[in-house]
């Protein structure tokens, strides 16, 4: 057996146990295993590499090595949960980066010997230095959004978007049909990276679960293409596995808003169509920490709805303190946890079992939906345009038809917000005016630990 | 290897792809993107096998940068959904042994 064959071999070994891990993440029991399994595979899949004939400087790749795990492993300790949205964007944003640069460098390989490449090496590789670049870039301007370093939202007409996708089709066209130069290809980086910036700059902070899982997907898919160019069959089955996985994800994500893809990144949501109605004469009822208090003591089903505004003040502590005093006294507490809640796929799951909170307690919306007609109180914390029966009842609102949690079938409903503002889509709540509904107003996290002392007092 | 077969790996790759993703629940897409990000710094083996034919300092210094992206990735990746992971419990169970001391 040749050397080349054992390196195949061990990458066969390898993206089995890719896809094995994978296959193991799809439940809480398995999923750590899991995490582990796919690891293994990818120490076997590095290793294989490295007994390479192809492989030289030593020197270099240890360096790269030990730059990556320097900064990849104490990042990967310290993030706090709550800043996991970003640190999955950045991780992302490097690999895509990993992915431009070396196509670049083997352009110029190519340069320097023969002049371009065949098609079937050139043209998976122009594919994998637009994406890697574009996922590079946007996954940056995600991080940045995250963060909060980059505020407010970026009004980019579609057509700047399409004029740079088309100008990035276009150079790879050149390309392909016989130039041979490297400017131009790193021209080619440049306006994909400028597609990746602007595309991601315009979008709103609700959005963010799509964007994220479609820049992950792209990163993949870029691997996927960089795998065919370098006749790498680990690549390209590891790539394709993450591209396939991350766009059924971002389908799921867009479903669950009732948006198409395309609709995330061209056109903002309510952007240039009617403002909706706000709701005239509508009145709505304050109470108290006390009074909160007492509900929730005397129910006996809760479910608590968190969103993005629970993120924000990190009230997920106190909120699982106050759930775990309500079981005390025989409450029984669930959470209602939209697809889209939070910045990233399964944000508020993340957080919630930061809290200790078991993942049984933590209910999809499918199955709490049907939990809510004999719901007592439904505990809303920081989240708004999930909960809107707008979406189901007002024809022309922005988000009609997007599935919500049904919090309005709840016997009472009470709402933890910061202040009277609409949510991200800019759109009025009528479930805020209900007669049943009471409003609490102030941080989620000092209102829920307010409402924990009165429940301890009664 | 010809472009065909890579064409039909590719294909049959995104078939698995879909068919293991699907049906995953909420609880766990955190994880299971940031597991699948890690699997994508796979990229790193492209950085490997390129580094050695590559010559000049921007090449050296282009790679050097691309492996060290690479593993960040992938250190990082499969790290943080260690511990993200590791956070997902189910109800604590009865503890028996403090019954006992009472």
């Amino acid at each position: 057996m040749s050397r080349a064959d054992v390196i195949t071999l061990l990458y066969i070994l390898a993206f089995s146990l890719f896809i094995v891990g994978l296959h193991m993440l799809r439940g809480p029991r398995t999923a750590v295993r899991g995490n582990q399994v796919a690891a293994i595979g990818m120490a076997i899949a590095v290793i294989a590499t490295l007994i390479d004939r192809r492989i030289g400087d030593w020197g270099l790749i240890v360096v790269g090595l030990a730059i990556g795990t320097a900064v990849g492993i104490p990042s990967a300790r310290s993030v706090r949960m709550t800043a996991m949205p970003q640190m999955v964007a950045l991780f992302n944003g490097v690999g895509g980066g990993a992915v431009a640069l070396i196509s670049v460098v083997e352009y110029r390989e190519a340069l320097e010997g023969a002049g371009n490449p065949e098609l079937s090496v050139l043209i998976p590789m122009l594919f994998a230095a637009i994406i890697g670049s574009i996922s590079f870039w946007g996954s940056i301007v995600a991080f940045l959004k995250l963060q909060e370093s980059l505020k407010g939202r970026f009004r980019i007409p579609r057509q700047v978007n399409a004029g740079l996708a088309a100008l990035a089709v276009a150079i790879a066209i050149v390309i392909a049909a016989g130039t041979e130069s490297e400017a131009l290809f790193w021209l080619l980086l440049l306006v994909a990276g400028a597609l990746g910036l602007s595309a991601v700059l315009q979008i709103g902070g609700a959005d963010m679960p799509v964007v994220i899982s479609t820049l992950n997907a792209f990163t993949g898919l870029s691997a996927a293409a960089a795998g065919v160019a370098l006749d790498n069959t680990a690549l390209i089955v590891a790539g394709m596995l993450v591209g396939a996985s991350g766009s059924i994800l971002t389908k799921q994500m867009a479903d669950a808003m009732n948006r198409s893809i395309g609709n995330v990144f061209f056109s903002g949501l309510g952007a240039g169509g009617p403002t909706a109605p706000g709701i005239e004469g509508g009145t709505v009822r304050s109470t108290s920490a006390a009074d909160v208090a007492i509900q929730l003591s005397y129910a006996r089903l809760v479910v608590v709805v968190p969103g993005y505004g629970m993120a924000v003040a990190q009230a997920q502590r106190a909120v699982a303190d106050l759930a775990a005093e309500l079981e005390k006294r025989g409450v029984e507490v669930l959470y209602g946890i939209h697809p889209v809640a939070g910045r990233m796929p399964g944000h508020m799951n993340v957080l919630l079992a930061e809290a200790d909170v078991p993942y049984d307690q933590l209910k999809e919306m499918d199955d709490i939906n049907g939990e809510f007609a004999r719901t007592d109180v439904a505990l809303v914390i920081g989240a708004n345009d999930v909960t809107n029966p707008a979406a189901r009842t007002v024809a022309d609102s922005p988000i009609y038809g997007m599935p919500i949690l049904d919090v309005d079938k709840a016997s009472s409903v009470i709402v933890l917000k910061r202040s009277m503002s609409s949510g991200f889509a800019g759109i009025d709540n009528p479930l805020f005016y209900d007669p049943k509904t009471a409003l609490l107003f102030g941080d989620a996290k000092s209102s829920v630990a307010e409402v924990l002392g009165e429940v301890q007092q009664l | 290897m010809d472009l065909l077969t890579e064409i039909a790996i590719l294909v049959l790759a995104a078939f698995v792809g879909f068919e293991v993703i699907s049906k995953v629940p909420n609880t766990l897409h955190t994880p299971l993107m940031s597991g699948t990000n890690a699997i994508h710094g796979i990229v790193l083996l492209g950085g490997l096998l390129v580094i050695g034919p590559a010559d000049g300092l921007l090449e050296d210094v282009l790679l050097v940068v691309a492996i060290a992206f690479g593993t960040i990735n992938v250190v990082g990746g499969f790290l943080v959904t260690d511990r993200m992971l590791g956070m997902f419990k189910s109800k604590p169970e009865p503890k028996a042994e403090e019954k006992d001391g009472e």
